[in-house]
Parts: structure tokens; C-alpha cells; sequence
């Protein structure tokens, strides 16, 4: 699967692109993992960062859940 | 599952700790003042007596306030999110909007690295400058960890007073700003976002996530400022025991009329955050400084922020931070006169 971390490079940023990286090596789910800075690329999406792209839709925006729910939400 | 089992554990963990919580707080002054007095053994009303019985209780005091009160805010934020306040605004006539604005400001989620994805948001939905900077003055100036401190060392009396007087400022400074027509004044290149179709309800939240939130808004809040507050409360406490009463009264008392502009200019580089301000100020007021005074720095120091406005700078020309800066520090300057004036 396709996903990207939106974020313009905030602390909060990292952390959910670190955590979705730990959840994806856990349960080794094959995806590819891309990080989007560009504000007029974000601002495509959405206004509040960080945000969790998957296959185009937007599944987490504005915190960063624990590896369990990123689980979760990314084998479901 | 073993997450459901996990998430449902923190709801129990909450309920476990508010009695707790509320015991603790309660015995705080007895349990200080044993320690201080019967444990120790210090000379009753001696300076180091007095510095250490502040800092023992204020500390533990204003962190039980953060945790319990950040918790809280974490929850209520879990209900609002940008995109919401956005709709909320849009179409909004010019005094309404800047109203709700400025009160939408104080619990939706924010933070300095969310400012220019939030500003290019409401622009490109036809939200008037006015309204939107509305929001840019409210959002960070009225915040929940610097009422805390207020509440915690001044009494309701003022933090009441900080969260009306910061939401006046921030809906004049936003109408002004608004009158003034200054969209000339906004990089260009903000006007040619286009933003995609951005669905709402993506996320339908569950109890336990919101209760999660509360958590992860303290450990990242209290986590950030614990230092900031035992360092501030520090400095307070030594100078509650050391500095003699009165001694700014003169600096920064009401009839030396220029202390409320020299306290804002003062105020702009200053980036202390709420945490370490706070308790500063107190001491400074106990000391002698005007209350108007000590309100138009610490609002100074909040709420103009210099990295906030090298961060602003990327969507803003120049002249409109500079004349963000002027009326922002016109408006924070009039509530120290008015506060040096009535009380």
C-alpha cells in the first residue's frame, strides 16, 4: 500500500512518521512509506498536520495515535 | 482484542486518579507546612523559611493544576478540529467573525508549526484577514497552560481577567486589521493555493481515544514545560523570601507611566512561554508592579512572539507584521493603562 506523512517538519511530524515506520516493521505489512513537505502538496489534503495518507484517503490527521491503533487502522 | 482491553484500562486509570488527585491537592498547604515547619524545623518567617515553603508548595501545586487541566483541554480539543472552526467562520460578517474567532481560537487544536497551514486554509475559503488574524492573536496568547498559571498563582480574579482582556484585544486587533485592507500585504503566492476536496468526518472518535488525547496532550504539554515551571517558580521563591516589598514599585508601578509600553517592547524577543512568565510576574506584583503593568507584559511575551512572526513571515510581507506587531502592542498597551488606571 501507499503512505504518506504530511507535515512541514513539526516535532509531532516525525514522531507520526516514526511510529507509522514501527507499526509497518511490527507486522510487516508491505508499504511504501513517502513524506510529503510541501505546503501547496498539503494543502491539497488538508489543513491540519501531521496527517496519515493511505491509498488516498486520509485515515489520521492532527495527532499521533500509538503504534497499536496505527496498526490497527493500517491492517484493517 | 488486547488494545480494546489496553484503551478501556486508561478510562479506569482516570477514574482511579481523580480522587487521588483531588486528596493530594486538598493536603498540599497542611503537608507543606508540616514538612517546613515540623519536619525541618526552620525558623518560622526567616527569608530561606519562606523561599523554601513557596517553592514546596507552589510546585507540586501548579504541576497538579497542569496535568489535571491540560487532561481536560486535551478532550475538549478532541471535539474541535481546524477544518471545523473553518466552516464555523466562513461567511461570517466582520464583528461576529472576529468574535467568534478570537473565542474559536482558544480551543481549537494549535500549535506554531500549524499556523501557516491553518492561515492558507482560511484565505483560500474567503475568510477575511481580519477574522482569520482574529484567530492568529487568540490562539497562542490565550492558552490553556498560561491560565493554569494564572489561576494557580493569582487567583481566578485574574486569570479571568488575562482570557477577557486577551480576547478584546484579539477581536479589535483583528477588526482593525481587517478595516485596514491589507490583503495587498499578503504573499502573493498564498492566493494561488488551491486545496483539494477535504472530507470532515474521517475520523469518528471513540471515548477511549478522546480520553488517549487527554493523555498525550499532557505528556507532550507537561512533558515541555515542567522545567520552564520549576525554574520560574524557583526565581519567584527566591525572590518572595529576598527582595524587600516594594522594591518595583518604582520600575514598574503604576505612576511611573511609561513602564506598560517599556514592559511590551521589553516583551516582543522575550520567548519565554507561559510556563517560565508566569511565575516571574506574580513574584514582581507581590513586590509592587501594577497589575496592568505585569498584564501587558506577560501578554507581550505570550502573545508577540518573535518566532511566531519569522514563521508568519513566509505567508506576510514585512509591512504587515510590522503593523501586526503595532496594533497588537497598541491594544496590549491600552489594557495596562486601563488596569494601572482602575486599580
Amino acid at each position: 500500500m501507499e503512505i504518506k506523512v504530511l507535515g512541514t517538519g513539526c516535532p509531532k511530524c516525525k514522531a507520526l512518521e516514526n511510529a507509522t515506520r514501527e507499526a509497518i516493521e511490527k507486522n510487516s505489512i508491505d508499504a511504501n512509506i513517502t513524506k510529503v513537505t510541501d505546503i501547496t502538496e498539503i494543502m491539497k489534503v488538508t489543513m491540519t498536520t501531521p496527517a496519515l495518507v493511505v491509498d488516498g484517503k486520509v485515515v489520521v490527521k492532527g495527532r499521533v495515535p500509538s503504534v497499536n491503533e496505527l496498526t490497527e487502522l493500517l491492517t484493517k | 482484542m488486547n488494545t480494546k482491553i489496553f484503551k478501556s484500562g486508561r478510562t479506569r486509570f482516570v477514574i482511579l486518579l481523580l480522587p487521588l488527585w483531588f486528596l493530594t491537592y486538598h493536603f498540599l498547604q497542611p503537608a507543606t507546612d508540616w514538612i517546613t515547619d515540623d519536619l525541618l524545623k526552620l525558623t518560622k518567617g526567616a527569608h530561606f523559611t519562606e523561599t523554601f515553603r513557596f517553592f514546596i508548595f507552589e510546585v507540586p501545586k501548579v504541576m497538579l493544576l497542569l496535568v489535571l487541566i491540560i487532561f481536560a483541554v486535551g478532550i475538549v480539543r478532541s471535539f474541535f478540529t481546524a477544518e471545523r472552526t473553518r466552516k464555523a467562520l466562513e461567511g461570517r460578517k466582520t464583528f461576529t467573525g472576529n468574535v467568534m474567532a478570537a473565542a474559536l481560537g482558544i480551543v481549537t487544536p494549535f500549535c506554531s508549526c500549524s499556523a501557516i497551514p491553518l492561515f492558507l486554509g482560511f484565505v483560500e475559503s474567503g475568510i477575511p484577514l481580519g477574522i482569520t488574524f482574529s484567530f492568529l492573536i487568540a490562539a497562542p496568547m490565550i492558552n490553556e497552560v498560561a491560565v493554569i498559571l494564572l489561576y494557580g498563582l493569582f487567583g481566578w480574579q485574574t486569570a479571568l481577567i488575562y482570557v477577557v482582556t486577551g480576547l478584546f484585544v484579539a477581536i479589535i486587533a483583528g477588526w482593525i486589521i481587517g478595516r485596514l485592507k491589507l490583503e495587498k500585504w499578503v504573499e502573493p503566492w498564498v492566493y494561488e493555493i488551491q486545496t483539494g476536496e477535504q472530507d470532515e468526518n474521517l475520523e469518528k472518535l471513540t471515548f477511549e481515544t478522546r480520553i488517549g488525547m487527554g493523555f498525550d496532550a499532557v505528556k507532550e504539554i507537561v512533558g515541555k514545560v515542567w522545567l520552564y515551571v520549576v525554574l520560574g517558580i524557583a526565581v519567584g521563591a527566591a525572590a518572595h523570601g529576598y527582595v524587600p516589598e516594594e522594591f518595583m514599585a518604582s520600575l514598574m508601578g503604576k505612576t511611573t507611566w511609561y513602564s506598560v509600553p517599556l514592559s511590551i517592547l521589553i516583551g516582543i524577543p522575550l520567548y519565554s512561554n507561559a510556563a517560565g512568565i508566569v511565575p516571574i510576574v506574580s513574584v514582581l506584583i507581590e513586590k509592587g508592579a501594577s497589575l496592568g503593568t505585569a498584564l501587558a507584559f506577560m501578554m507581550s511575551v505570550i502573545g508577540l512572539s518573535l518566532p511566531e512572526m519569522v514563521i508568519l513571515r513566509k505567508v506576510l510581507k514585512l509591512p504587515m507584521i510590522l503593523t501586526f506587531i503595532a496594533i497588537v502592542g497598541t491594544g496590549i498597551m491600552l489594557v495596562g493603562f486601563l488596569f494601572n488606571y482602575v486599580f
